[in-house]
């Protein structure tokens, strides 16, 4: 099962022709995702490794039966590519590219929602990988099997340090969802499709400084989640007001700290580790492994 | 990037809203001078990236040029919570008969704008928020449709605006979202817009917050980056393309992905604790794929950062390849010594994933006194902490 991506996915690469576009097809192919086409505006015909590119999405959807897109073209391009996602009706779009203006973040997830059934990773996060059945975007698919819990998370190295530490339990999906201030995909939309997922029998959730988003899914644990939860939020030494490496990740006078963040998951009964390596023992626990 | 007033000012008229410009001043001469120009009192404030300048004594009216020159004088050098006064804005001083408050800013929980507006301006609008949430409009602004002067008249409305503003009021927010829009803005706030005893209505301060991601398509925002009001470690770093953020402890940080670095900062900062306090000293994220000379320019950034006694690499090879991290270590301590700098400082390294064998062979080989690998992340952070405290002592 997993959530959002299983082996029947059939993955199309907006950008393939781009350098990373290239390096992180062939990731996805050696890690035994079906990847069937590319998307590069003027270059239909051409192919890379014998995957046909295409010059628009939805001819791409049409010819190979494509049901998830994976964005690499850069920030001044992103907003286009994903409204012509979303116009040739694909049901996953995940935005791997970093740097993109708020604004444009902001129309295209307006646009999305208003034509319905999309669904948006990102952008600036890592993808969706569920291990042993599919890899949509550019985490490492040899760190974990596969297993029973489901991840979601801000960061991309944290989501790798996670798996690793409990490879050997191993993961039904884990799901970067970004640190963009700005997200398709948010913790609440994770945690309720972990919760429904039959594969999935507990969560990791990894937050960071800024916004309100971990408050919003403390209190959706609470009244929605039944199946275990452990939570960990990074940048507790984070000065107020300066931005840290992801553009969503800062705290804004009192708002947006970590020490509230794990409060109101404390709160509601969702353990919380002080390091990633505590709160991987915490699962552990939970996973008796 | 947050703005200086001035600066905000400057947009605002590019954009048309209605606003006191006044005249930027380093100095109490200027200020003499550009209050004699502009004749009549004028206002003296201080330029700070921060609220709660009125509170802290630094705006003062001035009768006259030389009222403005001893005000400039007492207000230039002043510290304003943490921030030392370098500017003033001289302005002309308005009358004002009423205060209000608008913005607009990014909505992150709801994934669009919001338009926020209220009667009571003037004060912190934190404080109307806690103490008189029904006085502040809240309204959501579509990112595509934005605002159109319908929707400018009804936040207008939603506020109790009073009738003989209520067109002026929507006229600006309209200007005021169109100045968000083309500049990129995540956040434009007027505190306070005022009502002038004749009846016009400006923007007496503004905050505007820029979107760096959107630097590309506005060539003229590098003119507004504060680089005097910045750290020189961190304008290095910026003009290197690196993602540092100068911190006061002695631990340099050097780590790939913001969460991961983030996570550094706070497991560091707990093993410290056994080392009498022993702290971050910077924040630096090399990134997904880093390559070896960004290793070694992010490297040569921390080590040459005075308050650094020791330097805890931490890196999860994601994409980025371990071993390439490890040669870039090398590369920069031998790059490093070959400009005749000796490198003193430990460097504490925990490399895993993506190739970490051959990164942590490399690092074995070159044999450097100073490296030192860790296996996890928990006990490298607490021998950097160690190592920092140690050196910090023999100093």
């Amino acid at each position: 099962m997993a959530i959002w991506l299983n082996s029947d996915s059939k993955i199309l690469v907006q950008g393939m022709t781009g350098s990373e576009g290239t390096k992180h097809t062939r990731r996805m192919v050696a890690s035994g995702a079906q990847v069937v086409a590319g998307v590069t505006p003027g270059k239909a015909g051409q192919d890379v490794d014998g995957i046909p590119i295409f010059n628009d999405v939805a001819s791409a959807m049409g010819q190979t039966g494509a049901n998830v897109s994976v964005v690499f073209v850069p920030p001044k391009f992103a907003k286009g590519a994903v409204e012509e996602a979303v116009d040739a009706s694909i049901p996953l779009c995940v935005v791997i590219t970093e740097g993109i203006p708020v604004h444009d973040t902001a129309q295209f997830f307006q646009y999305a929602h208003n034509a319905g059934s999309i669904r948006i990773i990102g952008p600036n996060c890592p993808g969706i990988i569920s291990p042993g059945q599919s890899n949509a975007g550019i985490i490492p698919a040899d760190i974990t099997r596969p297993g029973r819990i489901g991840l979601v998370s801000k960061s991309g190295t944290l989501t790798y340090q996670m798996m690793y530490e409990l490879r050997d339990i191993g993961f039904s999906t884990c799901v970067g969802i970004g640190g963009d201030p700005i997200i398709g995909t948010t913790h609440i939309d994770c945690l309720a499709a972990f919760q429904d997922d039959p594969d999935t029998d507990a969560i990791v959730m990894i937050g960071e400084i800024g916004g309100d988003a971990e408050e919003r899914a403390a209190a959706f644990i609470a009244e929605n989640v039944s199946k275990p939860v452990v939570g960990y939020v990074a940048g507790f030494t984070a000065p107020e007001g300066k931005t840290m490496g992801h553009a969503g990740a800062i705290v804004s006078g009192s708002a947006g700290t970590a020490a509230a963040k794990q409060e109101a998951l404390e709160a509601v009964g969702v353990k919380v580790g002080r390091t990633p390596s505590a709160t991987a023992r915490l699962m552990r626990e939970i996973m008796g492994g | 990037m947050d703005l200086y007033e001035y600066q905000a000012k400057e947009l605002f008229i590019r954009h048309e809203v209605p606003t006191t410009p006044g005249e930027v001043c380093t100095t109490a001469g200027d200020a003499e001078t550009v209050a004699a120009r502009i004749g009549g009192p004028v206002v003296v404030k201080a330029q700070v990236k921060t609220g709660g300048r009125g509170k802290a004594g630094g705006v003062k009216l001035a009768d006259d040029p030389a009222d403005a020159r001893a005000k400039a004088e007492a207000i230039l050098g002043m510290d304003i919570k943490g921030h030392t006064v370098h500017r003033v804005l001289v302005a002309e001083a308005s009358d004002i008969a009423e205060e209000y408050y608008v913005s607009f800013l990014l909505d992150r929980a709801n994934r669009t704008f919001l338009a926020m507006a209220s009667v009571e301006g003037g004060v912190e609008i934190e404080e109307v928020a806690a103490t008189k949430p029904e006085a502040l409009a809240k309204i959501r602004v579509d990112a595509l449709e934005g605002v159109s002067p319908t929707l400018a008249r009804e936040i207008a409305a939603a506020a109790n605006f009073p009738e003989d503003v209520r067109s002026q009021v929507a006229d600006i927010l309209v200007d005021l979202w169109r100045t968000m829009v083309k500049e990129d803005a995540t956040l434009v706030e007027v505190n306070p817009l005022v009502k002038t005893p004749d009846g016009r209505v400006l923007a007496l301060d503004g905050k505007v917050t820029l979107d760096e991601n959107a630097a590309f398509r506005h060539p003229h925002h590098e003119e507004l980056i504060d680089r005097d009001g910045t750290d020189a470690i961190e304008l290095r770093a910026k003009d290197l393309d690196l993602n540092y953020v100068k911190l006061e402890g002695s631990v340099g940080i050097i780590g790939n992905g913001a969460g991961l670095v983030m996570s550094t900062l706070d497991v560091v900062s707990y093993a410290g604790e056994e080392f009498g306090g022993v702290e971050p000293a910077n924040f630096l994220d090399i990134g997904g794929g880093a390559s070896a000379e960004v290793m070694a320019n992010g490297l040569d950034i921390v080590l040459g950062d005075p308050d650094v006694q020791a330097v805890f690499v931490n890196v999860f090879g994601g994409i980025t390849a371990c071993d390439a991290v490890a040669n870039g270590i090398v590369q920069a301590i031998s790059m490093l010594e070959q400009r005749g700098e000796s490198v003193t400082k430990p460097i504490v390294c925990r490399i895993d994933g993506n190739n970490a064998e051959e990164g942590r062979q490399i690092l074995n080989e070159a044999e450097h006194d100073l490296i030192e690998l860790v296996e996890t992340m928990d006990d490298a952070a607490r021998r950097v902490a160690e190592l920092a405290a140690a050196r910090a002592a023999g100093k």
